[in-house]
């Protein structure tokens, strides 16, 4: 039994020690949000937070996430969560939607440390989430706007 | 254009209208529930204008539901894969309700061919960026339907005159005697009413809903919080997990297996080896993955591909040197090279491409008590689908049940003519369930399945030549296109391919607007067990890459600017054309050239326009290339004649998004093959757009009232030429080569 803390409930889990975390989220605690899209850390589908910093899940091993906080986007609260997903709904950012889930997981990471991001700091901060709908204009805009719904 | 002509033909072949009896469901629970009512022969005028329309035909179609609690329901019969088609669809209904967009939903129809067919396929099912068109008139009818069902309850209930009663924003009111109602309200007595005969459909000036930027789409919430439920997310009682192998080399089959290890591995229930590959099931997706891993596998390669693509690409350059197949001819090329002042020759060369939907192919199905089963998919056949399963199980189309899902993309890779992944799953439930485990199973293809899989964007080779006369006009034009082509062997084949000549690998060339009085255009069709498919926008991914190309070369050698040499050859002829054209050039400043940056990097725009499945687009890019000879697109201006915008915001995302797509595989992306082992396996060599790519992208929308036509691929066709034409007008450069990675410029 592995026990981890995921939106701030302790769940416990009787899985190899080895599997993700992607994996133990959606397929042993039925929580979907989280998505599969590369499994090798190149697209960001599956990003959480662990303890507050935007984590690939596919690459977490159950057991390296004892004793952390993890928060899926199901658990997402706060200014800066509410903020950036306010921003992605007035933008109407999504297409598919599949990719969206790890822009917000890591556009909140972003938000929650600084409300004044330049173009370099929301490039370095979101480049490893891909969206082959090519949403990045909106994403770009909808970042800035949830920064300066953060600050105020 | 061509594609949309040939697919509807190919319903008029494939779809035979069997006129079933007129069977309005009403009154179900208290809802209104409408249908309507379009003939499928009806799509042949396009311009079926605005007025009154009767509908009374025998193909009752249910698109509108409106319930007690005031809520409008649309059922949307295209797969919403991130295009938008859900919030459209949803539009044009509310616009002739006169609905509050806030009461308004959309759901995916149930799959039913006779109910649900696509006009331009004869079958269930969404494609060619025919959603729109295919559905304006019958939406706009049954929203119209409804209204006059609410109003004549309405004008029943309080016995006035039904003349003298308005709708607006979902309410019904009666001004003199100041009666007023909402939809919910009137649902039950508007569900008995008879459905009327005939409709008045607005006039363009009338609209408040359709052309407005305001309107949020239906889904812009629950994609953003994780709610949204994709195939992906189906987790059914006593669900199983499979996951395939399949052959590493196109056309290979199994010849031996040694499952031992893997079945060694925690979680696994089962290994099935079947005529599509290897299957390991498992009680979740990562002992399924584990165990795949652990298989050892023998594979007959006697018919697969074990050629590379290095070698491919040098017999279809070969090719491209000897006649092909007649796909176009006017006037005598060959005398009109003779006289010219300036022959140009180019050849273009375009990798496989694949689709690479952000979710990953899957499908769960569950086979029922009575044979039959229930399909939870991002299903885009589904008119394929049904028959497809059926026939695997032994049971009739219509016992197969597919719940449409949220698809997370698709770029064409979810539309086969062999309903492939569905195919799969339905293999390996049949197989477990004969021995015995009747269980739902959930089939996960990883990215490297995707990656690897097959179903590309054929590989292409142009070689294009043209001729100019003393005073630079455009004299003659050759050009040979060799392909794979995806739809020989296939249903669509009759329809599709004619005089030997695949529409699908011509559109775009073939029926080329620009004026030239002597044009030869041949068709090369080559073979491989490599399987292809459509790729967003299809034919015109590459035919307009090297027609526009092509075409700058000229007008460089004619001494000519861009906009000005394209619009001398559209002339009169083509007033949609030049309309973006000019549109697109403006906005950008066309007429007054970029300063090189700071820095002394060269700067420069390019330019392209198109015409894809009836709606015309023009790119104009802005290029910066360092001393290092490094691009990089900074903004790009689109405009787009769609015909009537129906959704704004929806047609400016998906031209964002089309542009972000074309561009993004022009830079970098390829799939190439080694010994026929595909080199690319995930999206670090498939390395897709990322955020730091995407230029600022500025879309215009030109005003119409023609007929609306669709957005999902138009977006795509001219972005990449635009690119490389400006790179072209910066530096000289001449990027023949796709991706731009292989002229060492990204
Ligand atoms: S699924 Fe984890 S980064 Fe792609
Ligand atoms: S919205 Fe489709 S992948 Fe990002």
């Amino acid at each position: 039994m592995i026990s981890l803390d995921i939106n701030g409930k302790v769940r416990e889990v009787d899985v190899p020690e080895d599997m993700p975390l992607l994996w133990v989220l959606r397929d042993e605690l039925n929580m979907t949000g989280t998505k599969f899209g590369c499994g090798v850390a190149q697209c960001g589908a599956c990003t959480v937070h662990v303890d507050g910093q935007p984590t690939r899940s596919c690459q977490l091993p159950a057991s390296a996430a004892v004793g952390a906080k993890i928060t899926t986007i199901e658990g997402l609260s706060g200014k800066a969560a509410a903020a950036v997903q306010k921003a992605w709904a007035d933008l109407d950012v999504v297409q598919c939607g599949y990719c969206q889930s790890g822009q917000v997981m890591a556009a909140t990471a972003l938000i929650a440390e600084n409300q004044n991001p330049t173009d370099a700091d929301i490039e370095a901060a979101l480049d490893g989430n891909v969206c082959r709908c090519a949403t990045y204009v909106r994403i770009k805009a909808a970042v800035k706007q949830a920064a300066k719904l953060a600050r105020t | 254009m061509m594609l949309r002509q040939l697919l509807r033909q190919a319903a008029s072949n494939v779809a035979e209208p069997t006129p079933s009896r007129r069977a309005f469901l009403k009154g179900t629970g208290g809802a209104l529930v409408i249908s309507a009512v379009v003939p499928l022969g009806s799509f042949a005028a396009e311009s079926a204008a605005p007025g009154i329309v009767g509908p009374a035909d025998p193909r009752p179609n249910l698109f509108v539901r409106v319930a007690k609690d005031n809520t409008v329901t649309v059922l949307v019969k295209h797969l919403d894969k991130g295009q938008g088609i859900m919030t459209g669809l949803t539009t044009i209904v509310a616009e002739e309700l006169d609905a509050d967009w806030s009461q308004m939903r959309g759901e995916h129809a149930p799959a039913d061919s006779k109910l649900y067919g696509n006009h331009f396929f004869g079958i269930q099912g969404t494609g060619g960026s025919t959603a729109v068109a295919n559905s304006w008139d019958e939406l706009r009818m049954a929203g119209a339907a409804a209204r006059t069902m609410l109003v004549n309850a309405a004008a029943a209930e309080w016995k006035v005159p039904a003349d003298q009663i308005t709708v607006a924003k979902g309410v019904v009111s009666h001004k003199a005697s100041g009666k007023s109602a909402t939809f919910g309200q009137l649902a039950e007595a508007a569900s008995k009413q008879p459905i009327p005969a005939k409709v008045t459909l607005k006039e363009p000036g009338q609209y408040s809903l359709i052309g407005n930027e305001t309107l949020h789409r239906l889904d812009h919430v629950s994609k953003t919080n994780g709610t949204a439920i994709f195939a992906m997310d189906i987790r059914r009682p006593n669900q199983v997990t499979a996951v395939l192998a399949r052959s590493p080399r196109f056309g290979g089959t199994v010849k031996s297996v040694d499952d031992k290890a893997a079945r060694a591995i925690p979680g696994v229930i089962d290994v099935l080896t079947l005529p599509v590959g290897v299957a390991v099931v498992a009680k979740n997706t990562w002992a399924a993955i584990k165990g795949r891993e652990a298989l050892s596998i023998q594979w007959d390669d006697a018919k697969a591909e074990k050629r590379g693509t290095d070698q491919m690409l040098a017999e279809y350059r070969a090719q491209a040197k000897k006649p092909g197949t007649k796909a176009a001819r006017k006037g005598d090329t060959g005398a009109a090279f003779k006289t010219a002042a300036k022959v140009v020759e180019a050849e273009y060369s375009f990798p496989y491409l694949a689709h690479a939907p952000m979710e990953p192919l899957n499908a769960t199905l569950e086979i029922k008590a009575d044979g039959g089963a229930e399909i939870w998919a991002g299903s885009q056949f589904q008119g394929i689908e049904q028959p497809v399963v059926a026939g695997i199980l032994g049971t009739t189309p219509d016992k197969v049940k597919i719940n449409t899902l949220w698809a997370g993309g698709s770029f064409g890779r979810r539309a086969t003519t062999t309903a492939d992944y569905i195919a799969e799953v339905a293999l390996i439930a049949k197989a477990l369930a004969a021995k015995g485990k009747k269980v739902p199973v959930h089939l996960v293809w990883t990215r490297e399945d995707d990656i690897q899989g097959g179903r590309y964007r054929p590989m292409v080779v142009h070689r294009v030549k043209g001729g100019l006369d003393k005073a630079g006009k455009l004299i003659a034009w050759e050009q040979a296109i060799v392909t794979q082509s995806f739809i020989a062997d296939t249903p669509f084949a009759q329809v599709m391919i004619k005089d030997g000549v695949d529409a699908t690998a011509v559109e775009g060339a073939s029926d080329m607007a620009y004026a030239v009085p002597n044009l030869s255009v041949d068709y090369h069709q080559m073979a491989s067990p490599v399987t292809t498919l459509w790729w967003r926008s299809v034919g015109h991914t590459h035919t307009a890459y090297a027609k526009e190309a092509f075409i700058e070369e000229l007008a460089a050698a004619a001494g000519k600017d861009g906009v000005a040499f394209r619009l001398e050859l559209l002339g009169d002829a083509h007033p949609r054309l030049t309309g973006v054209l000019k549109l697109a050039a403006e906005k950008a400043g066309w007429s007054k050239p970029l300063a090189p940056a700071a820095d002394g990097s060269k700067r420069a725009r390019g330019v392209a326009v198109h015409e894809s499945f009836s709606s015309f687009v023009a790119h104009v890019a802005e290029v910066t290339v360092s001393k290092d000879g490094k691009i990089k697109v900074d903004r790009v201006v689109v405009a787009v004649d769609c015909g009537v915008p129906v959704n704004p915001n929806v047609i400016k995302a998906q031209i964002e998004g089309g542009t972000g797509f074309g561009i993004g595989h022009a830079l970098r992306d390829q799939i190439t093959l080694t010994d026929g082992l595909v080199d690319q396996s995930n999206f670090d060599g498939y390395e897709p757009m990322r955020l730091s790519d995407m230029p600022e992208v500025e879309v215009h929308i030109v005003a119409s009232t023609a007929r609306p036509t669709g957005v999902g691929e138009p977006g795509v066709p001219t972005a990449a030429p635009a690119v490389a034409n400006a790179v072209f007008r910066a530096t000289g450069q001449k990027l023949h080569d796709l991706p731009f990675s292989k002229a060492g410029v990204v």
